[in-house]
């Protein structure tokens, strides 16, 4: 591989990280309190509203059934308002965080429910409010199962990130059709793919030694 | 509900002020069914009440609506004199406080240590961190747990994490504990231990403690007073002894039938109901009836035989209350008849159960 090659894939490995934390943060602080709407405003949730989680629910089913190169071109508006372009890694944050807050919400609120009923009452039966129902009991108790989530999120981000090279936002995945199929560096494919495997894995056993940490379940 | 027996240590009736909680006709439906159908009953300050009734009673639902965890249809509830039925979410809050509960499952939170979990009520009420774990510590300490404050629950066996639910349920200096099948998921042994603490918490803080469960054996070994519910009513509450001495009740018959003792079943398949060699009586006996010495009174008063088949006297609150089976000999109605009335004039229970045609 040359060493411009090389210049390249060091600097698409950056895009690929930067869009992946960067969506994925975002879709952490977004996608969080979604989920935990959505458990809140359920039948015999904390805070009971069968409208507002109807509504929710199809706002987030809705996103959640665009394909992710369709919401792409169709966010290019808004992208534009928000980061002032429409191409480029920072321009790809934003199709990447709208469509991975959805899907983070639905993951959060499955550990969110798995949250035993009665350590809920039980926070009730000692005079505490929502609020205290979801910071001392709801949060800690389904953190194993948040972590985990936003693992899976990550993993999948960086594969929603390789679509985003076809608004010109880089990253690997576009290098490697760019370099890799269309000019057949079979040398840039192979390292491209090493790369990726090397940071799905190096996620997947971050958020595997975190969840073991935090789960006291025994 | 009929009269119960007589006994010399009968508490004495306390004014309504004492009364921590006070139900007024509750009534609370889960669609078709009623879960809770007009109930009444009061819990006296320092006492421990017993509920007890099969799965599906409207125990739980019952107590729930204690503090507030549940809404009844219709009815009143006092605690400690203050209606709570119509107060919202927010009014209940600071009232749960006053009351404390526990759990069939303990419900303590996995992701808390042991001593953040029992301090977790008086963070709740917004006190200092410090002052929640000197109080964790000193509630740890009373329930025998100390070395186990920085430990989670996971690591705790059953009987250890009720004893972490019960000194969280004390964190906040209830006025009421409410317990929930506090030792259903308990082996008899656990069980035990853990009703021990109770009663030594209720005489030791003078707590008064409302409890619900579906074992005899529970209310015998701790409480003061019993109501028995079925399909959302009380069908007869009393002190413990009295109910235990003479349940009215067919369904409180049939819960005490696992510890009070009933006639062995294979003379009881050997019944008839006309006549026979030897006449099978079961006389019951409580409170003052229960001291003296009655059989040998009676064979004393009464000549002529009868034998002791089966039966036994238990102490319950210290009360004496004995379920016998005696066997008659003989044909001779005069002698059933004195005997009968010797025993009914001693504050005995007597009835004719059948007779045998061969001696047992």
């Amino acid at each position: 591989m040359s060493p411009i090659l090389f210049e390249l894939l060091l600097r698409s490995i950056w895009e690929t990280v930067l869009m992946t934390a960067a969506s994925g943060l975002i879709s952490l602080v977004f996608g969080l309190p979604l989920g935990l709407a959505l458990i809140a405003t359920e039948r015999g949730g904390i805070a009971e509203s069968l409208w507002v989680n109807r509504v929710l629910g199809a706002v987030i089913n809705g996103f959640r059934s665009v394909p992710f190169i369709i919401l792409l071109v169709a966010l290019i508006p808004l992208t534009r308002l928000i980061v002032g372009t429409s191409i480029g890694t920072w321009a790809a944050i934003v199709p990447l965080s709208i469509a991975a807050t959805p899907y983070y919400a639905r993951i959060a609120e499955v550990s969110l429910r798995e949250v035993d009923h009665g350590l809920i009452e039980a926070a009730r039966a000692m005079g505490g409010n929502r609020w205290t129902i979801i910071r001392e009991v709801l949060v800690p108790e389904a953190l194993p199962g948040i972590v985990a989530g936003f693992t899976v999120t990550l993993v999948t981000l960086i594969g929603a990130s390789a679509m985003a090279g076809a608004i010109g936002a880089g990253g690997l995945g576009d290098l490697a059709i760019r370099y890799g199929y269309q000019r057949f560096e079979t040398s840039v494919m192979v390292a491209v793919v090493i790369v990726l495997i090397i940071l799905v894995c190096g996620i997947q056993w971050a958020g595997d030694r975190l969840v073991a940490r935090l789960d006291r379940r025994g | 509900m009929n009269q119960h027996f007589t006994a010399t240590a009968e508490p004495a009736d306390k004014a309504g002020s004492q009364d921590v909680v006070r139900l007024v006709d509750l009534k609370r439906r889960f669609g078709a069914t009623p879960a809770i159908d007009g109930i009444s009953l009061t819990v006296r300050k320092g006492e421990i009440l017993g509920i007890i009734g099969r799965s599906g009673a409207g125990k739980s639902t019952l107590i729930r609506c204690l503090n507030g965890l549940e809404r009844p249809d219709s009815g009143e509830v006092f605690i400690e004199g203050r209606e709570i039925s119509q107060l919202g979410e927010r009014e209940l809050q600071p009232l749960r406080r006053r009351i404390g509960m526990i759990f069939q499952h303990f419900n303590l939170l996995s992701a808390k240590t042991v001593e953040d979990n029992v301090a977790l009520p008086l963070k709740i009420e917004g006190r200092p961190k410090a002052e929640g774990l000197a109080r964790a510590a000193e509630l740890l300490d009373l329930v025998g747990l100390s070395e186990k404050a920085k430990a989670y629950p996971s690591s705790l066996s059953g009987g250890q994490k009720q004893r972490v639910g019960i000194a969280r349920a004390l964190a906040a200096r209830p006025a009421l504990l409410l317990s929930d099948e506090a030792t259903s998921a308990l082996d008899p042994e656990t069980t035990r231990s853990i009703l021990a603490l109770l009663k030594d918490i209720n005489r030791q803080l003078g707590l008064t403690i409302l409890l619900i469960t579906h074992e005899m054996e529970v209310i015998r070994s701790i409480a003061d007073r019993v109501a028995v519910i079925d399909a959302g009513r009380i069908v007869e509450q009393g002190p413990v002894w009295s109910v235990f001495a003479d349940p009215q009740s067919d369904i409180t018959k049939s819960l005490l039938g696992a510890i009070r003792p009933q006639l062995p079943a294979e003379l009881a398949a050997r019944l008839l109901p006309a006549s026979g060699a030897e006449t099978i009586l079961r006389v019951d006996v409580a409170g003052d009836a229960a001291s003296g010495p009655l059989l040998s009174d009676l064979a004393t008063s009464v000549p002529g035989a009868f034998r002791l088949v089966h039966g036994g006297i238990d102490h319950i609150q210290q009360q004496p209350v004995g379920t016998l089976f005696l066997s008659v000999p003989g044909s001779d109605a005069s002698h059933l008849a004195e005997i009968i009335t010797f025993l009914k004039a001693r504050q005995a229970r007597v009835e004719v159960l059948g007779h045998v045609a061969n001696p047992v």
